[in-house]
């Protein structure tokens, strides 16, 4: 064995170990998320389930306990869908509008906004929680999702504008100028032109914000009303409602039926990610 | 369909108060229907600005601009019935070369099957009907090049802007396209503007040239013009490879009596003033002889093919001379130089303008 395959190996061993570290969680998670009661009591964390049992699964999205209210993780889940599918649109929508506006229709002032806007990626949103609920309660949108639709909106819009504003500047002048000889305006040249050549951003944009959207708690927590709360905040409510007996195999089946959105996310939209990437290296 | 082309009084001025600086210093050029006009200068002269403010991308600061005898300060780009090719082509990547050619078309209402014959029509203009179904990003510079140009046919515009069109591709394929680019306008006839840096582009192309430095127009004449009689120092030495000799001397007496004497030599020219002034001329007509008393030592030898270029080391500096590819000078050499004929070209030494 020379010192290339030692190195090799090496580099082998390393990944196998930290791929091991992200994959045993998961793993614990789904063999729990099998197991029957029986099973559970004796104790054996990693061992595998005897038997293919969705038992839990059932139970976690329809049945299952949160104080009172038996009606699973379902109607969490379908409050997160109705939040999340507006909020991530319209965030990536405005910021592409925005880094559109600031990248190619500068004006008086326009950079010196920009770095206003940047402020908003890392400012601490515990801050705003208490003017937003003010806000929210002004618009007479407490507690309901078109208040949360607002406030993921308004909370990525700083992130979006960053990220298209940056793919923007790349993008020569003279392709605005063309097409401004040809005779498309404004909004012409945006979904014509400017859209068309955004597909990895917008893969980007769009996988990040689905991802902090969905699995947002804070404001979950802050702003929901009874009816509204996402399923990060439902999924909490279940895990930590007492009873006498913790079925564990339902928490797990429930915790992996709020990760499987955005992993979804991942996998369908990380593919057109990786072709825009590879169309835009072909060019130039 | 050929439009005139108004400019006067242009000026443009960048920022403000103390830090103001003037792109342009009134400028004035009438361009006749028709014609070939060619903006040249080095960077930052201001002619791409100009150009700009003629397709209506930027304002002039204050002028008045007409095109086809309409005023068109303050009219949108698309409305000026204009049509430009870029630099860097600005073709649209996501599009088909077809779509690229039509999307003036489309934008202008003009229904499909219309849209379509015209696409035809450009394509085969340009020998690129093989292409119409690629992106850009699977053309080759010349083919971009080719499409660039057949988007701004495809509308049979009223003037054709060119910026520096030929800039981003090799020596051979900018030759070909030159060629070109001269055809497609003796054949559609549409007024032209076309800027460049490169004064053989600027020659080989123009009807008329306007030669631009530091937001000045220098001088406004044809390519003959421009060659035989710059109007200052500066268009001399800028039109022209090789560029002109410069000789700085004494020019004294008049008629058969005339000497303009120099450092390390004298020619016995008429000059149209006396004193202290500057005599320009071009390598092709300064030529080798023997027995000539202004001499100097052959310091660089450069065959091109058809001519020999000689660069002597004078006393007023290094003089290029032209000569016949048969020449024998090898570097070293002591040589004789005589100038010949009515060329000359005189300037004032400190203004740089032409005398007479």
């Amino acid at each position: 064995m020379n010192a290339k395959n030692i190195s090799r190996a090496a580099t082998y061993a390393v990944l196998l170990v930290a791929a091991f570290f992200f994959l045993a969680p998961l793993y614990v998670m789904l063999a729990t998320s099998f197991k029957d009661a029986e099973q559970l009591r004796a104790g054996n964390l990693l061992s595998l389930p005897t038997s293919l049992n969705f038992e839990s699964w059932t139970l976690a999205w329809s049945t299952a306990c949160t104080g009172v209210d038996c009606r699973g993780l379902q109607p969490y889940f379908w409050n997160s869908v109705s939040m999340a599918v507006p909020a991530v649109l319209i965030s990536t929508i405005w910021g592409a509008l925005n880094g559109y506006v600031l990248s190619m229709w500068k004006f008086k002032g326009s950079d010196l906004l920009f770095g206003f806007i940047l402020f908003g990626v890392f400012m601490p949103f515990q801050v705003v929680l208490l003017p937003m609920s003010q806000v929210l309660g002004f618009m007479g949108l407490s507690s309901s999702i078109t208040g949360l639709v607002l406030v993921h909106c308004l909370a990525g819009m700083a992130s979006t504008t960053l990220f298209f504003r940056n793919y923007y500047t790349a993008i020569p002048r003279e392709l605005v100028n063309a097409a401004r000889m040809d005779g498309a305006g404004f909004w012409r040249i945006f979904y014509r032109i400017v859209i068309p050549m955004s597909t990895p951003i917008l893969m980007v944009t769009l996988i990040w914000q689905f991802t902090n959207i969905w699995n947002d708690f804070l404001f979950g927590v802050a702003f929901s009303g009874a009816d509204s709360k996402p399923i990060t905040v439902g999924l909490n409510n279940m895990a930590n409602t007492t009873s006498s007996v913790k079925s564990y195999n339902v928490d797990m089946a429930a915790a992996i039926i709020a990760g499987l959105p955005t992993m979804l996310v991942y996998v369908l939209a990380g593919q057109y990610f990786v072709k825009g990437l590879t169309a835009g290296a072909v060019k130039g | 369909m050929a439009a005139s082309l108004h400019i006067a009084g242009i000026r443009k001025v960048f920022g403000k108060g103390d830090k103001a600086v003037e792109i342009l210093k009134k400028i004035e050029i009438d361009v006749a229907p028709g014609e070939f006009l060619i903006l040249v200068g080095p960077s930052g002269c201001g002619k791409s600005t100009l150009l700009n403010i003629i397709a209506g991308l930027e304002d002039p600061t204050e002028g008045e601009l007409k095109i086809a005898g309409k005023n068109v300060i303050g009219v949108a780009p698309a409305q000026r019935d204009i049509a430009m090719v870029f630099q860097s082509y600005a073709l649209y990547p996501t599009m088909s070369v077809a779509d690229n050619i039509g999307f003036a078309l489309e934008m202008r209402k003009v229904p499909p099957d219309m849209r379509k014959k015209r696409i035809q029509e450009v394509a085969a203009m340009l020998q690129i009907e093989h292409l119409l179904d690629r992106r850009p990003a699977q053309l080759s510079g010349g083919q971009r090049q080719r499409v660039a140009m057949g988007r701004a046919l495809a509308r049979d515009p009223q003037l054709f802007l060119f910026d520096e069109p030929l800039s981003n591709l090799d020596a051979k394929l900018r030759v070909e396209m030159r060629a070109e680019i001269k055809r497609l306008h003796l054949v559609s006839g549409i007024t032209t503007v076309y800027v460049t840096h490169d004064q053989i582009e600027a020659m080989t192309l123009g009807s008329r040239i306007a030669v631009m430095k530091d937001g000045i127009l220098q001088q406004i004449g044809t390519p003959d013009e421009i060659y035989r009689r710059p109007a200052n120092a500066y268009v001399a030495g800028f039109i022209g490879s090789p560029t002109m000799n410069f000789i700085s001397g004494q020019a004294s007496g008049t008629g058969e009596n005339a000497v303009f004497s120099f450092e390390g030599g004298s020619l016995a020219l008429p000059c149209p003033a006396t004193g202290m002034v500057t005599l320009g001329q071009r390598p092709e007509h300064i030529h080798l002889s023997d027995d000539a008393t202004w001499r100097g030592q052959v310091t660089l030898v450069e065959p091109t093919g058809a001519d020999t270029y000689v660069v002597i080391k004078t006393g007023v500096g290094l003089i290029t001379v032209r000569t016949p590819p048969s020449t024998q000078v090898k570097i070293g050499d002591t040589v004789g130089m005589t100038v010949s004929g009515n060329h000359n070209n005189w300037f004032d030494a400190q203004s740089g303008l032409r005398l007479a």
